[in-house]
């Protein structure tokens, strides 16, 4: 007999079992944790992916640019010398090295095979920039080699990937608006559940603060109830959401922006942190909500 | 234990309660009466702190109530046993768990064979797990008032103890308030019933207090 009291230990079991079970309302709670956790799992995967899209052209974009300078041969060296020093003197760039005629040859073999007879064809010398961590300024660049080399042109073959990098930038910014609006979504449904349930059970509470309990003690059930449905929830929901994105096809060699949507490697543990967070959000949400509607109850 | 000075109280700007005093000195027995409607029940209700007066001062066990916080007015409530006039239990809890619950929600451990104990004292042994809905009305009042008592009180308060029993009951139920009384308990019984006031006076000395024309007026000679 005894025993069966000492099971009431301090805040396990009895706060729980104070309130009395409730149908349908608890559905809805696991429910929308469920489906907004299988949202968000997506929405991460959006974000990482658009992320991870961002740095790898952003990377392309600090490689290299080649500027082609073509003159008259007796002009060509001149000019080579010019515009070496004028990149010398430019600030933004790394390195720079004109190509030498077999390395040239080398990248003109694909084409024309490797017997091509060089010296006879009027080649323009090709000279490879690397920019530093900054940036140079490309227009600048492009008008003082045009006072230095009228025939040099400045070919900075990624940049018309700047405008994929921010979109791609831009995306990720999307993906994590939309975890936080998930978020919120959830808080606010949970909060509405909260109250009809703590509305529902009037009378309850009203009896229990007869007999002299606190709010916290009351809040206390309720909290603990939703939070444990959330989790419920969302457990289901992540484990359907990477379910989903596993069975997105893999990104191949050729694989453009969307098979590139998924996780890979340690990423794939994000989506583990999301059930927690959404226990997180349940329970600040429905304490919130019950100590405002204890105050209003009684 | 509970006083009032020049209390008044009205519900929505009508006045209701003006100028009541009243003093509950401990291991006294009041009996509060009037005509339904006079405001017996409200006077509980400012007494155990679920109502605020409009005007005056209630101090419970020498606190003002507007002093206490609603921890505080949890913290009080459990040195006052509320026997209520339409019992409040929580229908899908067993009797021994609606008994316990003062225990349960201040986070002490109940005794079962205090718990047992007491069902016995109010007859209600076999009841043990019985659900409240399925109890008499009888049953409900003498399980109410243990309720009331479990947590050791100092005082008691009970709003028509006898409302919904017949005559046997409720000299039974005033028995199990006189011996409360008699254990050091300071008790306040609301009631419309005379007869029973009138049965209480051999058992206890009790004061009557009359609420008239908005007031409290201490009653004897027409009893
Ligand atoms: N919550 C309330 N809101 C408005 N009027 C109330 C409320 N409770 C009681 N009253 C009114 O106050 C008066 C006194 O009620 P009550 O204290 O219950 O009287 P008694 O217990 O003596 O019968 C009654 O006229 C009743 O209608
Ligand atoms: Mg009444």
């Amino acid at each position: 007999m005894r025993a069966g009291a000492s099971r009431r230990g301090r805040g396990q079991g009895p706060a729980d079992e104070i309130v009395p079970p409730s149908g349908h309302t608890a559905w809805l709670t696991t429910f929308t944790a469920g489906a907004m956790v299988f949202l968000c799992v997506f929405a991460v995967a959006l974000s990482l992916a658009s992320g991870r899209l961002a740095a790898r052209w952003s990377a392309a974009l600090a490689q290299t640019a080649t500027i082609r300078l073509s003159a008259p041969p007796e002009q060509m060296q001149i000019q080579t010398d010019g515009v070496l020093s004028l990149l010398s003197e430019t600030p933004g760039v790394a390195s720079f090295r004109a190509l030498d005629d077999t390395e040239q040859r080398k990248l003109l073999e694909p084409w024309f095979g490797p017997d091509l007879p060089l010296e006879d064809l009027p080649m323009p010398r090709l000279i490879e920039v690397v920019e530093d961590a900054q940036g140079y300024d490309d227009e600048g660049l492009r008008q003082r080699l045009a006072a230095e080399a009228p025939g040099a042109v400045l070919d900075d073959h990624t940049r018309w990937r700047q405008p994929l990098v921010e979109a791609a930038s831009r995306l990720r910014l999307l993906g994590v608006l939309s975890i936080l609006l998930i978020g919120a979504a959830m808080a606010a449904m949970i909060t509405l559940a909260a109250n009809a349930s703590l509305a529902a059970n009037a009378e309850v509470i009203r009896v229990l603060r007869l007999v002299g309990a606190k709010d916290s003690y009351i809040a206390r059930a309720f909290v603990r109830r939703f939070t444990i449905r959330a989790l419920t929830g969302a457990l289901v929901g992540a484990c359907a959401g990477l379910v989903g994105v596993a069975m997105l096809p893999a990104a191949g060699p050729a694989g453009g922006f969307l098979a590139g949507l998924g996780f890979s490697g340690v990423e794939w543990l994000w989506p583990l942190l999301l059930p927690p967070l959404a226990a997180i959000v349940a329970f600040l949400a429905t304490r919130r909500a019950a100590f405002a509607k204890l105050k209003e109850l009684t | 234990m509970i006083a009032f000075e020049n209390v008044a109280y009205g519900y929505g700007g009508a006045s209701l309660l003006s100028d009541v005093s009243l003093r509950l000195l401990p291991g006294s027995f009041h009996f509060l009466t009037g005509p339904s409607g006079a405001g017996k029940s409200t006077v509980l209700k400012l007494a155990y702190a679920e109502l605020m007066p409009t005007s005056g001062r209630i101090s419970l066990f020498d606190r003002d109530v507007r002093s206490l916080s609603r921890d505080d007015v949890a913290r009080t409530r459990r040195r006052i046993g509320i026997v209520h006039q339409d019992c409040k239990f929580l229908d899908h809890l067993p009797l021994s768990a609606n008994l316990g619950l003062p225990f349960t929600v201040a986070e002490r451990e109940s005794d079962p064979q205090d718990l047992r104990a007491l069902l016995d004292w109010v007859g209600l042994s076999q009841l043990h797990d019985a659900l409240p809905p399925t109890l008499s009305g009888g049953e409900r009042q003498r399980a109410a008032l243990a309720r009331a008592v479990i947590g050791g009180p100092d005082v008691i308060l009970a709003d028509e103890p006898t409302g919904n029993v017949d005559w046997d009951m409720s000299l039974r139920l005033l028995a199990l308030l006189v011996e409360l009384n008699r254990m050091g308990k300071t008790v306040l019984v609301a009631t419309h019933d005379l007869n029973l006031i009138r049965q209480a006076k051999s058992q206890v000395s009790a004061r009557v207090l009359r609420i008239a024309q908005q007031r409290i007026q201490v009653a004897g000679a027409d009893l």
